[in-house]
């Protein structure tokens, strides 16, 4: 299935924009590498999301590209701001923190998703190549998994599909997907489709879904 | 009196064979031990199997790469699934001319904190069903599956701290903390390079993150800058 119509969907900016708005003061939340990283400059200043950095350290507030200090660094290797109570600590410690349940949300990318709540974001076949990093311990370990990726990727083909032919970094771990284009939910009896971006219809985000999407009751376009 | 401190990395370097198992300490760029890896360049050590985090992401590692000194790295991140510049690494990797073994990152600091904690391996959910499982066992714990995996050592560990004093008690600098510390505990032989050499006085036992009898010798350097460019 191509659709190669395009639609004016949302900018990494504003994915980062609406995956912000899921998160609430006192949360613990890891960011992964690339779009994810972008969430923390749309807290609200002062909102206390607690962000950590698997590279050991929590609290810090966004990235800030002043005076790069190289040991003052989130997992991407982006300089970081540090907010008040900031703690560090060894890269044992901060797995314990993953594995442990002690995150409340894990932001990562994502090449394919599955209606199932599969994730494949770590290798990809027709490079023959690719990397684990912190992904598969974030994947199991965090309480809530939300993944922020395009809705298709660059030839046109849908990333939410019926069952990753990737292969995997987790199965039966993803809560919530945002893309360019849609809000997924990811629930037992299959996706729900709870938001669209502004100008694309339900009818445009099913065509570029391989599973069917049921319509929330309260469907409604994304508020950015 | 002891003392661990030796005067340059060539030194520190000295009992480092062809077919030497190293760890390095260090996430991109910070807590790298560069000065000891440009010292092991120099030296021209062969057939290294090297452990660390990354390669290739802007650290110091990749010049190993330029004298084909690896023959096996272990590492969480190394290959880049999409855009960016190759490094050196994975220019070799593509050429099947060094050996890669990807480890989730929980789990490789993990199989080296029991390396170096006398234990047996650990257990973990992370990696079930997916290709990190390949030819591992699973073990059923009141009724939660978990992969078995087998602790990690090293012949050496190379790392990278703020401030030491001659004991070999080592502290640490913000993110540059991460891997050292565990793998100051994994290895026959640990090699800290600091950036001060403080007096035993001196270094507050509060705020020591890697007490010295984990050490055998300390190198004082200037930092060497180093930022992952993407």
């Amino acid at each position: 299935m191509v659709n190669s119509g395009k639609l004016a969907g949302l900018t990494r900016e504003l994915i980062a924009l609406r995956v912000a708005q899921e998160l609430r003061e006192g949360m613990v939340v890891n960011l992964g590498i690339g779009l994810p990283t972008l969430v923390s400059n749309f807290v609200p200043p002062g909102g206390e999301v607690i962000f950590q950095g698997e590279n050991g350290v929590l609290g810090y507030t966004g990235i800030s590209e002043e005076d790069f200090d190289p040991d003052v660094i989130n997992a991407g290797g982006q300089p970081i701001r540090l907010g008040p109570g900031a703690s560090f600590f060894d890269s044992a410690d901060s797995f314990a923190m993953i594995r442990g349940g002690h995150i409340d949300v894990a932001v990562l990318g994502g090449l394919e998703v599955s209606e199932k709540g599969d994730l494949a974001n770590w290798y990809l076949p027709e490079r023959g190549g690719g990397s684990i990093g912190g992904a598969m311990d974030l994947a199991c370990g965090a309480r809530r998994l939300i993944i922020a990726m395009s809705h298709t990727n660059r030839e046109g083909r849908p990333r939410i599909r019926k069952e990753c032919a990737f292969p995997l970094t987790a199965s039966g771990v993803v809560d919530l997907i945002v893309t360019d284009l849609a809000v997924i939910e990811v629930e037992p009896e299959g996706l729900l489709l709870r938001e669209v971006a502004p100008d694309v219809s339900p009818e445009d985000v099913q065509e570029r879904t391989e599973p069917h999407l049921r319509r929330s009751p309260a469907l409604r376009d994304m508020r950015l | 009196m002891i003392d661990k401190v030796v005067a340059t990395p060539g030194e520190a370097l000295r009992d480092v064979q062809d077919g030497a198992t190293i760890m390095f300490g260090g996430f991109v760029s910070a807590g790298t031990p560069s000065n000891l890896i440009l010292a092991l360049q120099r030296r021209g050590t062969k057939r290294i199997t090297g452990i660390a985090n990354n390669i290739g992401l802007g650290d110091k590692l990749d010049v190993l790469c330029e004298k084909r000194q690896l023959a096996k790295f272990i590492a969480t991140f190394a290959i880049r699934a999409s855009g960016g510049r190759q490094s050196l690494f994975e220019q070799l990797y593509r050429r099947d001319e060094v050996e890669l073994e990807l480890v989730p990152q929980g789990t490789f600091v993990e199989r080296i904190r029991s390396g170096g904690a006398g234990l047996g391996g650990v257990l973990t959910r992370t990696g079930l069903g997916t290709m990190a499982q390949d030819g591992k066992q699973t073990l059923t714990v009141d009724g939660t599956e978990f992969l078995l995996e087998k602790p990690l050592r090293a012949d050496f560990a190379f790392i990278k701290a703020w401030k030491a004093d001659r004991m070999g008690n080592l502290v640490y600098r913000r993110t540059g903390r991460n891997f050292n510390p565990v793998m100051a505990t994994a290895a026959d032989v640990v090699i800290a390079e600091v950036e001060e050499i403080a007096s035993v006085e001196e270094l507050d036992p509060e705020r020591i993150g890697t007490p010295g009898v984990y050490v055998d010798r300390v190198v004082q350097c200037e930092p060497v800058a180093v930022r992952w460019d993407g």
